[in-house]
């Protein structure tokens, strides 16, 4: 390295002295070129890790598609846990009974206004790797604790969005179905909820594609996602510090090319739904 | 103890209910027969619909008792089910299930709470469709629909339920002035079939045409009550006197 930097570096100033005044900069664009192609050359006298970023890309892609599947699992999986028993809380915050409701209200604020991490992270060391019912014991991986650290945050947002829907209905539809013997049960599931999916799908989708994004805090627990499995091929390429940007500029376009549609069609989907009221 | 049709269909005695510091029925009694239909009329805040709405337990009351058919309203313990399969009830702002069509508006309450048979359910709601006057319109959904059409779909579908009584509160008051008399028309032959009305309305004409006794409420308590002839021509109050010259 240092034996091909002299002579580009002493070059200029001794051969051309009209152009003083650009002397100081051409070194040092000369050195940058240098430094440069001496990376280049340095790792190609390491041997093993010769590959362009995108060839590097390219042998990893599978790996890395594999993890983001893994991210969207758990987002799912998170999401659908996090919607039934956000639904039930909901439901819990509008009961008649002031215990249920007391109950309800506390759980949604407590895990609403709480940092996804640190949810995360008492998921991750409350819950035991296994549970045992009788003599069956079901193993408990870090991913379905991760999964259900995240479902917390979940459901308790979904929780909000149930109960502003079913609030923002009018108090005429609850009268109406009363009048007509319907039982508060049957209103809720047949009256009620049906009519609050319209206006509940675009806040819960946006919450979604919040979730998808949040899936990577998986990563400092120890879950073996794309920001896990990212860092796991750089360290495989050597720690090389050029594959950095490319890599982890990869990671945000998958979650790019999965969230931004979602809301792109969340956006569609509140237009046309603040029309028809 | 069981109720026969000659004894009133409604009894209301000395009925009391408050809002909060506000009383807002201050001792009502009235008496409903069978077949016969009763307007209530009086000024905006005397009470009229949170009578109604006491009668079918929509509101509760503190004192007094209703009995419909001889069931009490006013237990801690009432069998709502019970009573509102014998009370209908139509709102001013129609309240149909805009996620539904009209025809699944009329039929889901006789397939879901009385268990009807779903075919047999579907043949008595396009019977009711057609008897409101709406034949065509069983797939449309509320929001396609005009208010007069909304408000006859409500009519049809609690009388799915083969009500014994039918509660109108205000039904015409929000509805566009061309198409009041359509909802009215409906309600009329209603009770000349002879079901059981009880009316909230400011539609005096029709009051007058229809109605076998009329009730005039101020304030809380019923001021005078009688068949519209009397009524109109001979009321005895002054705040009856003022009311009518206000609007007639």
């Amino acid at each position: 390295m240092k034996v091909l930097l002299a002579p580009g570096a002493g070059a200029p100033p001794a051969s051309n002295p009209p152009s003083r005044p650009l002397a100081s900069a051409r070194p040092c664009l000369v050195l940058f070129a240098f430094l440069l192609l001496s990376a280049g050359i340095g790792h190609a006298q390491a041997g093993a890790g010769t590959a362009s970023a995108l060839e590097v890309l390219l042998r990893w892609m599978p790996l890395l598609l594999k993890a983001f599947v893994f991210n969207i699992a758990i987002s799912v999986l998170a999401m659908a846990v996090g919607t039934a028993t956000g639904t039930v809380l909901g439901i819990g915050q509008l009961s008649g009974s002031r215990a249920v409701h007391a109950v309800s209200w506390l759980v949604t604020q407590f895990f609403r206004n709480a940092p996804w991490l640190v949810l995360l992270f008492f998921a991750m060391f409350l819950l035991p790797f296994e549970i045992s019912v009788g003599s069956v014991s079901v193993a408990l991986p870090d991913w379905v604790k991760a999964t259900i650290g995240l479902a917390l945050p979940v459901m308790a947002n979904v929780s909000e969005i149930v109960r502003g829907a079913v609030r923002s209905l009018p108090s005429g539809q609850w009268e109406a179905a009363e009048s007509l013997a319907y039982s508060p049960r049957q209103t809720l599931w047949l009256i009620i909820l049906p009519q609050c999916i319209k206006r509940m799908l675009p806040p819960w989708m946006n919450l979604y594609a919040i979730l998808t994004m949040a899936t990577v805090l998986a990563s400092v627990v120890g879950v073996s996602e794309i920001m896990t499995t990212t860092g796991q091929v750089l360290a495989s390429e050597g720690g090389r510090p050029d594959l950095l940007a490319p890599l982890y500029a990869f990671v945000l376009l998958l979650f790019f090319v999965y969230c931004y549609p979602i809301a792109r069609w969340t956006v569609r989907l509140e237009s046309r739904f603040s029309v028809k009221g | 103890m069981s109720w026969t049709a000659a004894q009133p269909m409604v009894s209301i005695t000395d009925v009391r209910k408050s809002f909060g510091e506000v009383e807002v029925l201050k001792g009502i009694s009235m008496e409903v027969m069978k077949g016969e239909v009763i307007c209530i009329i009086g000024p905006s805040g005397s009470g009229k619909s949170t009578l109604i709405r006491c009668i079918n337990a929509l509101n509760t009351i503190e004192h007094g008792s209703i009995l419909v058919e001889g069931q009490e309203v006013n237990v801690a313990r009432l069998d709502k089910l019970e009573l509102r399969k014998k009370v209908g009830m139509v709102f001013q702002q129609y309240n149909l299930f805009p996620h539904k069509t009209a025809l699944q508006n009329i039929m889901m309450a006789p397939v879901r709470v009385l268990k009807q048979d779903r075919r047999e359910a579907e043949r008595r709601a396009r019977e009711l469709i057609a008897k409101v006057r709406l034949q065509g319109k069983e797939h449309a959904y509320p929001g396609e629909l005009s208010g007069g059409q909304q408000q006859r779909v409500a009519i049809a579908r609690s009388l799915a339920m083969n009500p014994d009584v039918m509660l109108f509160d205000e039904v015409t008051a929000a509805l566009d002035p061309e198409t009041v008399g359509e909802v009215l028309l409906t309600i009329k032959e209603l009770a000349q079939e002879g079901m059981t009305c009880i009316l909230v309305t400011h539609e005096m004409a029709f009051a007058r045409e229809v109605a076998d006794r009329i009730y005039f409420t101020d304030r809380g308590v019923i001021v005078e009550q009688g068949p519209p002839a009397t009524f109109f021509s001979g009321a005895s109050d002054p705040r009856t006197r003022e009311f009518l010259s206000q609007i007639l």
